[in-house]
């Protein structure tokens, strides 16, 4: 490498655009929330909105079916960045729309929020465009940062705390497992640290036990966000402990940049040493469907529930990818954006029972939610269909997708047990829906959230119910993002 | 042409759709109107189309109207195949249509369900000229099903009467039964022929003549007889064939109109359409044609003869519809198709005429049915009682009437006819005008002459029926007496059918039949030199001596002599005993034995509960293993990094 800084436009900075556009609204909204009225963030909430729009419009300018390489090759914008960021984009949108109401009612609408939420997604951002491995850590890291300190946001909450400190004690662990992969991987490939270029550099015809150390390890470490048992742990706890509006926010967008993450190092990295990591997701994605699936029934509370159902969803996904095929590939994508789109809606339906000084986040408070409100219990209906993946709801496709895919690679039992596993999620599925329609409800108040609550869950269920009739485009989208 | 066709068959189905779901409000007078403005207007059509086709030359049609569904290389295509034997079809199911129609207007008047009854009646129409008008075997299927889908609504149309209840589903049973063996029978032809459509399967059959199906190791049959077997076993349980024909006399608990139009003139001559249709099938196989003739001569007589022993009005009728069906398919046995669609056409016209002449009896007698409690009504119903005694005299085949001439046709191409078995039907159709004419004058003489049996407030009510009931019997008794006369020669012995309906040189009755045939007035006047109009005067005579000149002594004497085989008759030969305990018995032992060793102990015990119990605990269990404790969070996930490390860096 010749020992002479790039000019600056050599570092081909247009393909960052849009990071570089959030950074600098993140510092402003930094700066100007000290000065604005102690009550009501109003401006820093629009001044948030205001930024995803403009980053969605300028992500969708720049869109191209090209790869595009800049800041030295360190950055990578291909069409599955470009996909996965206008869906984080949107995903966070909504998750701040329907919290507004909720925060405020618990006095934790502070300006802090939005920057954190706005830093998080810089690092996925960051997380879905990296090419390089320090950029990896880097988005990880600020990312990661931005969610423990959410989880904690509620100071004076006991369990909020706990999980906060739970989730950064073995987050900062998984960090390191990640980061020793790394270093193992910088050793044996002789000090690349550009994923293309550990690509070329690993051709070797039988890895070395060092190679294979570092693929567990980095394994590990990248599923370890998505909450791929047996690392799952933490995500029950901090799922549940976190405020439902923190909750929505860990649960949606970061699985996108969680998956961008594990694509990029295995895939475009280590693609070549498929045989070595297959196995290992195979075992994971094994233990997480019976996990997520069979412990979901045990649970009283729906919050929790929902979290073990993350579990089954991550591992569905997972499935998608240990296919290892273009299809595959597009399969487990598709899947993560119908997941971000149902646990909107799920995670959504506690907000909209949530009232001042309660959570509602039992399976009890569900009871009879059809009398009170029939198009929020239709709407419920669909998501938990389409999480069960009932036809034709969008789950269903996304379900259709991962299995087709797994399929196409001969893995028959593999296919056939997720089937059974997913038999006994409808079961949980399915009884909430029964609490819905079927129960007495012990809180006979027509529900009275606000109308952005309601109007995003609106949305998810129409958009749940609309690819599930017409999913080609959506498909479509998500093989395009492989070069399909 | 295609739109007139399509016009046809939608006009109906119109009707039936504005009267079924907005019949409250439209009210009843909107119901009748606009359904019998949807049948008026398939029957000027159809007449439009067989004058375009017999006159006017129109060549066969046969395309498909649009593709339902394509799978590989089959397409199922909702199509039409109109030729001559088409056209008349159709203009008999409308014409007798489209007279229930008006008629019912006056049967079911003040009936809560009127607006269902004519929905039902017009999607009956339509579903009949689908079957009909079909150009595949897959559209005949569904007008087949659909037939007898509104059957069983007609027939249960009184759903709160519990004999209706059990008697369409009895009916709805039973012709599963046949279904099946039609089922398997299309089944076989898409296996073989690789088509459902009608002229390709016709083009393919030459090639599949020889084809041999070996159905149990060892034992072959050919091709063409296992398809049209099977084809005819669907016959017999649309057109109640024995053993299948035990829901007929039950279906007469539906209103008479539906007597009339669906168990008599229309729905049960489907089975008998179905395999004219299939002739080219049915010729290639004698052992098939012999078995056909062989079930309908059994069907002609036995049945004709429990019409003696029956007391209610409208079963009479339905034996009788029963014995005629079977001269009908006799007729298909001895290869005699034009005759067996010929006498279809008069029955359906004379019969039609017969029910609803009884109805306006029922209407007369305040819904009262038995024949024993009626007599004498000649002098209060006028109308009904002379169109009654025209159906009567087609019915035992009086020369000159229409019956006489379809009943003779088939009589003598079964004397003609060489097959095994043709010497028994012969016999047996014989027999059976003697038997016919008995028992149609038994009921006649029972209900219009005689000593007037009735209670006296229905004798003080006892009057002519209304117009609109009248018009029909009038409108029907006119083709029940004439239309043979005008159509022997043409539909007989012109051709009239052209490649509708194939018959190989040897089985060819028709054309012996034709050597002897000098017009429809020599066959008249030869009809008394033979022994079949004798015997049906015989009939009418003992009936007459029996039920007219001395009434209290001989039916008696007779009940005393026959007392045995009156027991078999009243007993309708054991076939609904029969079928109560071995099939209903069986299966419902059968079905016992499933349900508690398969449903209960396997599937809901074992399996379902089963798995569901062993899932809960197993929850139960792994729950613990969050404890909540981040130091035991920790030593899982370094557990887990160390087990997949071991297995993958050193194990593998």
């Amino acid at each position: 490498m010749p020992n002479v800084l790039p000019t600056i436009a050599a570092l081909n900075l247009m393909p960052i655009l849009p990071e570089m556009i959030l950074a600098g609204m993140a510092c402003l909204i930094l700066l100007i929330d000290p000065f604005l009225p102690r009550h009501g963030r109003n401006v820093s909430y629009a001044l948030t909105l205001l930024t995803l729009i403009v980053l969605f419009i300028v992500t969708l300018l720049h869109m191209s079916p090209e790869v595009r390489l800049s800041f030295g090759g360190m950055v990578v914008n291909d069409p599955m960045s470009d996909l996965m960021k206008l869906v984080s984009y949107v995903a966070l949108a909504a998750v701040l729309v329907m919290s507004r109401g909720y925060l405020r009612d618990r006095g934790m609408d502070k300006g802090e929020y939005y920057m954190l939420a706005l830093f998080g997604l810089l690092g996925m951002m960051i997380l879905i465009s990296a090419n390089h491995l320090l950029l990896i850590y880097l988005g990880l890291e600020l990312m990661s940062l931005a969610m423990y300190a959410m989880t904690a946001f509620k100071r004076d909450d006991g369990r909020a705390s706990e999980a906060a400190m739970k989730y950064f004690v073995l987050g900062a662990l998984a960090s390191g497992i990640l980061l020793y992969g790394m270093s193992l991987l910088y050793g044996v490939t002789g000090g690349q640290l550009m994923l293309t270029d550990i690509a070329t550099a690993l051709t070797h015809d039988s890895p070395s036990l060092a190679l294979k150390a570092a693929v567990v390890l980095l394994v590990v470490g990248a599923v370890f966000k998505l909450g791929i048992a047996p690392f799952h742990m933490w995500l029950p706890d901090v799922y549940e402990g976190a405020p439902t509006a923190v909750t929505l926010y860990l649960a949606t967008a970061p699985k996108i940049a969680a998956l961008a993450m594990v694509i990029r190092l295995l895939v475009d990295g280590m693609g070549g040493l498929m045989s070595d990591w297959q196995p290992i997701l195979i075992v994971t994605v094994v233990l997480s469907l019976a996990i997520g699936n069979v412990v979901a029934i045990a649970q009283t509370s729906f919050k929790r529930m929902l979290t073990y159902s993350a579990i089954s969803h991550v591992g569905f996904i997972m499935l998608g990818i240990l296919a290892g095929t273009q299809a595959g590939y597009s399969a487990a994508l598709f899947y993560a954006i119908a997941y971000v789109v149902m646990s909107i809606g799920a995670f959504g339906m506690i907000l909209l029972l949530a009232r001042q000084g309660y959570e509602a986040e039992n399976l009890d408070d569900l009871n009879g939610l059809n009398d009170r409100s029939p198009v929020m219990a239709f709407v419920f209906l669909l998501l938990m269909f389409s999480m069960a993946g009932i036809p034709f709801t969008l789950g269903f496709w996304a379900k259709l997708a991962v299995l087709q895919a797994v399929v196409g690679v001969g893995l028959w039992w593999l296919a056939v047990y997720a089937v059974v596993m997913a038999v006994i999620g409808a079961f949980y599925y399915l009884r909430a829906v029964k609490f819905v329609y079927f129960d007495a409800p012990t809180d006979t108040t027509p529900v009275n959230a606000d109308w952005n609550v309601q109007g995003v869950l609106a949305l998810s269920g129409l958009l749940v119910l609309i690819w599930g009739l017409f999913p080609s485009a959506l498909v479509g989208l998500a093989t395009r993002a492989f070069g399909g | 042409m295609e739109k007139i066709y399509l016009a046809i068959v939608l006009a109906p189905l119109i009707g039936a759709l504005i009267a079924g779901l907005f019949g409250r409000k439209i009210g009843n007078v909107g119901a009748h109107s606009v359904t019998i403005l949807g049948v008026a207007i398939a029957f000027g059509l159809s007449l439009y189309a067989f004058y375009m086709h017999v006159w006017g030359g129109l060549p066969t049609f046969s395309a498909a109207v649009y593709t339902w569904a394509a799978a590989d290389s089959f397409h199922f295509d909702i199509g039409f195949m109109i030729d001559h034997l088409t056209v008349l079809m159709m203009v008999v199911v409308t014409s007798v249509s489209l007279m229930v129609h008006i008629y019912t207007v006056g049967y079911m008047v003040g009936d809560p369900g009127y607006q269902r009854f004519f929905s039902y009646i017009s999607l009956f129409t339509f579903s009949m000229l689908m079957l009909v008008m079909a150009n595949n075997l897959l559209q005949l299927f569904f007008g087949w099903e659909a037939v007898g889908l509104v059957s069983y609504l007609l027939i249960g149309f009184w759903y709160k009467k519990e004999t209706a209840i059990l008697a369409n589903l009895k009916a709805f049973i039973v012709n599963r039964v046949g279904d099946f063996g039609f089922l398997l029978g299309i089944a076989a032809i898409l296996m073989y022929a690789n088509t459902l459509d009608y002229a390709t399967f016709f083009e393919r059959l030459p090639a599949l003549a020889g084809v041999k199906v070996e159905y149990w190791p060892g034992v072959e049959w050919s091709l063409p007889t296992v398809i049209a077997i099977l084809l005819f076993i669907g016959a017999m349980g649309k057109s109640a064939q024995v053993p299948l024909h035990v829901w007929l006399p039950d279906s007469m608990e539906g209103p008479t109109p539906i007597s009339a139009l669906i168990h008599a003139a229309t729905m049960v001559t489907a089975g008998i359409f179905m395999v004219a249709r299939f002739s080219p099938v049915f010729e290639l196989s004698d052992a098939a044609l012999s078995f056909v003739m062989v079930i309908g001569a059994i069907t002609a007589l036995f049945m004709g003869l429990l019409g003696i022993v029956q007391n209610d009005i409208k079963r009479v009728i339905a034996y009788s519809t029963l014995s005629q069906l079977g001269y009908m398919t006799v007729a298909l046995g001895a290869s005699a198709y034009s005759a067996a669609i010929f006498h279809l056409m008069t029955h359906a016209f004379f019969k039609a005429l017969l029910f609803l002449a009884a109805g306006s009896v029922i209407i007369a007698m305040h819904h009262e049915q038995d024949i024993r409690k009626m007599g004498g009504l000649w002098k209060y119903m006028p109308i009904t009682f002379v169109t009654f005694l025209i159906g009567s005299l087609a019915l035992i085949g009086f020369p000159g009437t229409s019956g006489f001439f379809s009943k003779d046709s088939i009589i003598l191409a079964v004397q003609a006819s060489h097959l095994p078995g043709a010497t028994f039907a012969y016999w047996s159709v014989l027999l059976g005008v003697f038997v016919t004419a008995f028992y149609t004058f038994r009921m006649f003489f029972l209900v219009f002459f005689g000593k007037e049996r009735m209670d006296a407030p229905t004798r003080s009510h006892l009057h002519e029926s209304p117009k609109v009931v009248t018009l029909p019997l009038i409108l029907l008794a006119i083709p029940a007496l004439l239309v043979g006369y005008f159509t022997i020669d043409p539909l007989l012995y012109s051709g009239f059918f052209g490649t509708a309906i194939e018959v190989l040189p040897a089985h060819d009755v028709m054309a012996t039949l034709h050597e002897h045939f000098h017009g429809a007035g020599a066959m008249m006047l030869h009809g008394f030199t033979s022994p079949v109009v004798w015997l049906s005067f015989l009939g009418v005579a003992l009936a007459g001596l029996m039920y007219l000149v001395l009434p209290n002594q001989l039916p008696m004497l007779f009940a005393r002599i026959f007392a045995w085989p009156k027991r078999v008759l009243d007993g309708a030969y054991g076939f609904d005993d029969f079928n109560n305990v071995i099939f209903g018995g069986g299966s419902r032992l059968l079905g016992r034995g499933f349900w508690r060793i398969g449903d209960v102990r396997l599937i809901d015990g074992l399996m379902v509960n089963g798995t569901a119990h062993l899932i809960g605990v197993t929850a139960l269990q792994w729950r613990k293993i969050q404890t909540g404790y981040l130091y035991h969070y920790a030593f899982v996930m370094i557990l887990g990094l160390i087990g997949l490390m071991t297995w993958i860096v050193f194990l593998r």
